[in-house]
């Protein structure tokens, strides 16, 4: 997984150069550079949509991954989980019209769909970690006197850790892919500027739409990554030797 | 001491009732390592679940150290109890000191005492504190994690421990090195053990006694060499093995059967003194030693008589030796080795310690069946 960090990293800057220096000799970079407070706006509206979907997706996601995962559950978390399933087949233009059908338009329904969106790699990956850990780590951990709850906090919720992270990593590049669409439904977001590019047939417009969006999936990937490499504990962590 | 009394599992499954312990009752004395021993499924397991109550008991008391354990709850008993699992289970998440201290921190010991008996741990197994304490457990071999495993389970010192084939997921070159090294902790540390083993050569090391169950029930209960030489039925001797007087070479120490009084003599003696003692004993020969009393060589009665000079020049080298506390197994390889009846014992130090002979180790091995035949 690094390897496809350093590939980005490599090709990115490439592709920018590439892109820029197109731009340069088409006078397109003072073109973009007019839209520059439409530009810092968006972003930051749509940076607050991202946080705060992704951010209660994660608040919501890690705890129902964990009680779908508990014993007494056993017998309907599977359930649950082919729903969930079937729900993240549902493109997610369409989890974000439905939504818009319900709560109308406007910040609500955009965060709700994206939040929808995002919730499902983390509920599955949290569910799908702490059952992967081994049965003898909990047996270990119960013999040796520790409480369910200790269990769960020292054992169990550590050695799923890596996979949950992947669960959140795989949930915010699907919210910040996303966002853009938020526009369509009164959300606002950098999405404005993409539409409304493509409406227009104003490629500067659209730029100024399209490369902040590409560049905040960069960053919010690398940040994720750089997350999972860091803050996991190396003992259970595949990406530090 | 740990006493189970009636104790019995059954698991309800479809295909009906399984009895995975019918009425089990044994001691095993304060001290002592009992070997839970019988072929797959059989209960072993389960009988040893029972006692952490990691599997509730259907039925039956079990008793630590003289109180009965139904009237404490779950964690407390269990952290009380010492257990090491088969698959090691150390917690990858967790460093090995954080592993090593995980029982002492739930029972309430500061982080400091916890770290000072982590290391004190390490080192009694032969791990360098500094090296280990900070690794994670991927960080160690095999071997290594197996000792940290057991160490584990001796954090807070409990009165009790239950392992279940603790050395099972280890090569068998290995396995007999941490074998041997628990022993000796055994031998300071005087726990009262609870140990599955499926392996007969590791039950008869290992314990002190062994039981050995068949579909729940114990069939017999005993010292390893009672159960090697008297077997009360056919499964019991059928479970250890055609060899089972073999095996028992090895609860004997060539020590236990050494003639200590074998006759030596110093290198520079003479022939017609080493002719006179002889005569004057039942042994057919002489060992020869040097100054400082290790052996050198033998001489034998025949060319000793009538030989004049000195035994130094007349003596052959010695086939082998072996140390006093080799056990008779070791000592007949090297018998059969050298083709030889007999061999010379040494000591630590090098020095002459006896002889053993091979009428002595028939002797030693049959005592018990005359008895038996006797009774
Ligand atoms: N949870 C369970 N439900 C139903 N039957 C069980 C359960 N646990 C164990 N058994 C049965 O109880 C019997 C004893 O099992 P146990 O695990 O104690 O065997 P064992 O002697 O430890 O065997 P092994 O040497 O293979 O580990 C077996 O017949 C097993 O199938
Ligand atoms: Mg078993």
């Amino acid at each position: 997984m690094r390897k496809s960090f350093n590939l980005m990293g490599a090709v990115l800057p490439l592709g920018l150069f590439a892109l820029g220096a197109w731009a340069g000799t088409s006078g397109l970079i003072g073109q973009i550079g007019t839209y520059w407070e439409d530009i810092v706006y968006l972003t930051q509206q749509h940076m607050v949509l991202v946080g705060a979907s992704g951010g209660a997706a994660i608040l919501v996601g890690i705890p129902v991954g964990i009680w779908l995962s508990r014993p007494s559950m056993e017998r309907h978390a599977e359930t649950v989980m082919q729903v969930f399933n079937i729900g993240t087949t549902i493109p997610t233009l369409a989890v974000i019209a439905l939504s818009m059908t319900i709560l109308g338009i406007g910040f609500a329904p955009a965060f709700f769909g994206l939040f929808v969106a995002s919730l499902l790699p983390i509920v599955r990956n949290t569910y799908a970690g702490l059952l992967a850990v081994p049965a003898h780590l909990k047996e270990a951990a119960l013999g040796m006197g520790m409480t369910r709850g200790q269990i769960l906090w020292r054992v169990e919720l550590p050695n799923a850790l890596y996979v949950m992270f992947s669960g959140v990593r795989t949930a915010l590049a699907i919210n910040v892919g996303t966002t853009p669409l938020a526009f369509l439904i009164g959300g606002g977001g950098l999405g404005e500027l993409i539409f409304t590019g493509i409406d227009l047939m104003d490629t500067s417009m659209l730029l100024a739409g399209a490369i902040p969006t590409a560049m905040l999936a960069v960053l919010v990937d690398f940040l994720t990554g750089q997350g999972q490499l860091r803050l996991i504990p190396r003992g259970v962590n595949p990406l530090r030797v | 001491m740990i006493r189970l009394e009636n104790l019995t599992k059954t698991f309800d499954t479809p295909n009906g009732t399984v009895v995975a312990a019918d009425k089990v009752n044994m001691e095993v004395p304060s001290g002592e390592i009992c070997i839970l021993l019988g072929p797959s499924g059989c209960g072993k397991t389960t009988a040893l679940k029972m006692i952490n109550r990691l599997i509730p008991p259907s039925s039956g008391k079990i008793f630590i150290n003289g109180e009965d354990t139904s009237g404490l709850n779950d964690i407390e008993l269990r952290r009380k109890i010492g257990y090491v699992i088969q698959q090691i289970g150390l917690f990858p998440n967790m460093t090995i000191e954080e592993n090593i201290c995980v029982v002492p921190r739930l029972l309430g010991w500061d982080l400091k005492r916890a770290r000072a008996r982590a290391a004190e741990l390490l080192a009694l197994v032969g791990l360098e504190p500094r090296l280990f304490l900070k690794r994670y457990p991927k960080e160690l071999s095999g071997g290594q994690q197996q000792r940290v495993g057991v160490i584990r389970a001796l954090a807070a010192d409990p009165p009790v421990m239950l392992m279940d084939e603790p050395f099972g997921a280890i090569d068998p070159i290995n396995r007999e090195i941490i074998q041997d090294e628990f022993l000796k902790m055994q031998a300071t540390l005087k726990k009262t053990i609870m140990f599955v083993s499926h392996d007969i050569d590791e039950a008869v090391k290992m314990g002190d006694k062994i039981a050995i169950f068949r579909a729940g029930k114990i069939e017999q209960y005993d010292a390893p060499d009672r159960i090697l030489a008297h077997p009360v039925n056919a499964f019991v001797a059928d479970f250890v093995g055609a060899d089972r007087t073999l095996k028992r070479l090895r609860l004997i120490t060539a020590e236990e059967v050494a003639d200590p009084d074998a006759p030596v003599i110093a290198r520079h003696g003479r022939a017609a003194d080493a002719a006179a003692m002889l005569r004057n004993s039942d042994h057919r020969f002489l060992v020869v030693i040097d100054a400082d009393h290790r052996p050198v060589g033998y001489v034998t009665a025949e060319e000793a008589e009538g030989s004049s000079g000195l035994v130094g020049d007349l003596a052959h080298p010695l086939p082998a030796t072996v140390p006093v506390r080799a056990d008779l197994r070791a000592v007949v390889s090297e018998m059969f080795a050298h083709d030889t009846l007999w061999l010379t014992l040494v000591d630590d130090g090098g020095r002459f310690a006896g002889v053993v002979t091979q009428p002595a180790v028939t002797r030693c091995l049959g005592e018990t069946y005359a008895r038996a035949n006797a009774a």
